[in-house]
């Protein structure tokens, strides 16, 4: 029987499963039930409620970030700022609070302060030119200092007449005993991932991490949402350093160091290509999941903490090594 | 009536002079071959008239109305669409992704409309349908072959009622096989009334689809003539200088 043109225009190539397949995210997420499965036949501390509150609580930070940095990876730049932007947003916060301000002007003023961070860095990368990972490397150094000038580099601690909020905030568990953070981040995940798949917002950053030249011709405002996404990327590290706050109950000059490389970390376990083009709001999150199980299993079975860079480090390579493959495949 | 008129348009760099006094008119539904050596002032002219660059001296009029564009954006917005010589696709996005980038369908209320997939699927497979080309809408570009990448291209001009398509050098980079498609591309966007500028360095694919040429060497149009009354020879020789001018 002949195929008409029209049969062969409205054929889908691709079945959901062997899309499903195919994706990185998709085969981190196997890695992670395996490992909970394993964890807990082989501990006894692992599946219990204590510890997976832990584990999913220490999730967040790193995911909530991870959120916002997917965006700027997918439209090919990168962020290292934001362990830094988290300190200087939650210094801020406690700051304004230790003042006797309310919680509500704190949080105002501490997400303003992460949105024109985001929105100086993407105005260097977009409208001069210059390059991400350098205008952010700056960035790195100079939100750090801010926030030990903001404080005079001591431990604020006292948040003023709104200290049990902030406290409720971040340290709570208002639905089925689930942390607080926790919700935030599902929250947050849904929200990223609508942006992503269902926004023209979202389409364009694609197509500028897929080719920008072609995104500039047709008419895409690159140079706009550019700086969008640095500013989204900076507001999920004010989000996180806020939440951050109010789980510790403390804030010091040296909250969020070395953060951003577990945050590209964590998009690029979850799938994210850091050349640009690619990324999901779920990766980013399983991404993070990933890091955390590894860190909380080596501790329960005993293994020594000084090598958790190791299993860390190569889950990345491992991710990242398993699209190799499959690129290697399709080039065959 | 001309869809497009250009009077005595000049455009300099600094001290270069990159396109000097050229006139010229185009019909609906004719395909005019622009042709010339590296240099010649093509894309210039036709970066003008896609509305990347001012004119330095010179008017140009679009159905007798004068033409005025500040960037490619409002260039669409008259009608003229470009097919650009390196496709201006994106790999990572499917094929209606890309025919639909920049101006893609919505539906929904208000500041609450999201990307309406079905619809731009179910017109993108019409486009590449009437364009009689195997393309399906829910592939990636990186897996089409040229011919088909050259079709999710041309049926992006084909989204809005275009007047004037400008194609950059289209049939530089393909096969022979592809070269055909392309070429019955052209021809269909002719019947439909689209006026198609089509730049090109390959005399064969210019001879075979084009009505009229018009050779631009040193950023003068040095020749303006039908086909028929044309030929590869002249041509050649128009654009290597060996011919000074024909009128």
């Amino acid at each position: 029987m002949a195929v008409t043109l029209d049969q062969t225009i409205a054929q889908k190539q691709h079945s959901f499963l062997s899309r499903l397949f195919s994706t990185q995210t998709f085969w981190v997420v196997i890695a992670v039930i395996l490992a909970c499965i394993f964890l807990s036949f082989a501990t006894d501390a692992f599946a219990t409620s204590k510890n997976l509150y832990n584990i999913t609580r220490n999730i967040t930070f790193v995911a909530i970030i991870a959120l916002g940095m997917t965006f700027v990876i997918i439209t090919g730049g990168i962020d290292l700022s934001v362990g830094s932007v988290l300190c200087l947003s939650s210094m801020v916060l406690a700051v304004t609070m230790h003042a006797g301000y309310s919680i509500e002007i704190g949080i105002l003023a501490s997400i303003a302060t992460a949105l024109a961070i985001g929105a100086f860095n993407g105005i260097l990368i977009a409208y001069l030119g210059f390059p991400p990972f350098v205008v952010t490397l700056g960035m790195l150094s100079i939100a750090r200092s801010l926030a030990m000038v903001a404080s005079n580099n001591t431990v604020v601690f006292q948040f003023g007449p709104d200290h049990d909020k902030l406290l409720a905030l971040g340290g709570g568990a208002w639905v089925f005993g689930i942390a607080n953070p926790v919700l935030y981040m599902i929250l947050l995940a849904l929200i990223t991932g609508f942006i992503l798949r269902w926004t023209k917002f979202g389409r364009h950053i694609f197509a500028i991490g897929g080719n920008e030249h072609a995104a500039t011709l047709t008419g895409v405002p690159v140079k706009q949402i550019k700086v969008a996404v640095y500013m989204i990327s900076a507001l999920s590290a004010g989000i996180a350093g806020i939440i951050q706050t109010g789980w510790l109950g403390a804030v010091t000059t040296n909250l969020g160091t070395g953060m951003e490389l577990q945050v590209i970390a964590a998009t690029v376990i979850g799938g994210a290509n850091l050349a640009g083009g690619v990324g999901t709001a779920f990766g980013a999150i399983v991404g993070a999941a990933l890091i955390e199980v590894i860190r909380n299993s080596l501790g329960l079975l005993g293994i020594n903490a000084f090598w958790q860079g190791v299993f860390i480090g190569g889950a990345i390579l491992l991710a990242v090594l398993f699209d190799r493959i499959r690129n290697f495949r399709r080039s065959d | 009536m001309a869809v497009l008129e250009l009077t005595n348009i000049s455009k300099h760099f600094g001290a270069i002079q990159a396109v000097n006094d050229v006139s010229l008119s185009i019909e609906p539904g004719q395909v005019v071959g622009l042709m010339g050596d590296n240099g010649a002032g093509k894309s210039t002219l036709v970066k003008m008239i896609a509305g990347n660059f001012h004119a330095s001296h010179g008017i140009m009029r679009m159905d007798g109305k004068e033409l005025i564009l500040n960037k490619p954006a409002e260039a669409r917005q008259h009608g003229i669409e470009i097919v650009h010589q390196d496709l201006a696709l994106c790999n990572n996005l499917t094929a209606a992704a890309n025919v639909y980038l920049g101006r893609e369908l919505r539906r929904g209320v208000g500041p609450f409309r999201i990307l309406d997939y079905a619809a731009m699927y179910k017109r993108a497979g019409q486009l590449f349908a009437e364009l009689k080309s195997e393309t399906r809408p829910r592939d990636l570009v990186k897996q089409m072959s040229g011919g088909q990448r050259q079709a999710v291209a041309i049926a992006r001009t084909m989204l809005s009622q275009a007047k004037i398509v400008l194609m950059d050098e289209p049939t530089a980079a393909i096969s022979v096989r592809q070269v055909a498609e392309v070429l019955n591309l052209i021809r269909h966007l002719r019947d439909q009334g689209i006026a198609v500028v089509l730049i090109s360095h390959r005399m064969p694919d210019v001879f075979d689809v084009a009505d009229r040429v018009i050779v631009m060497r040193r950023g003068r149009k040095v020749a303006d003539k039908t086909i028929a009354s044309s030929s590869p020879e002249e041509v050649t020789g128009l654009i290597t200088g060996a011919i000074e001018q024909v009128s």
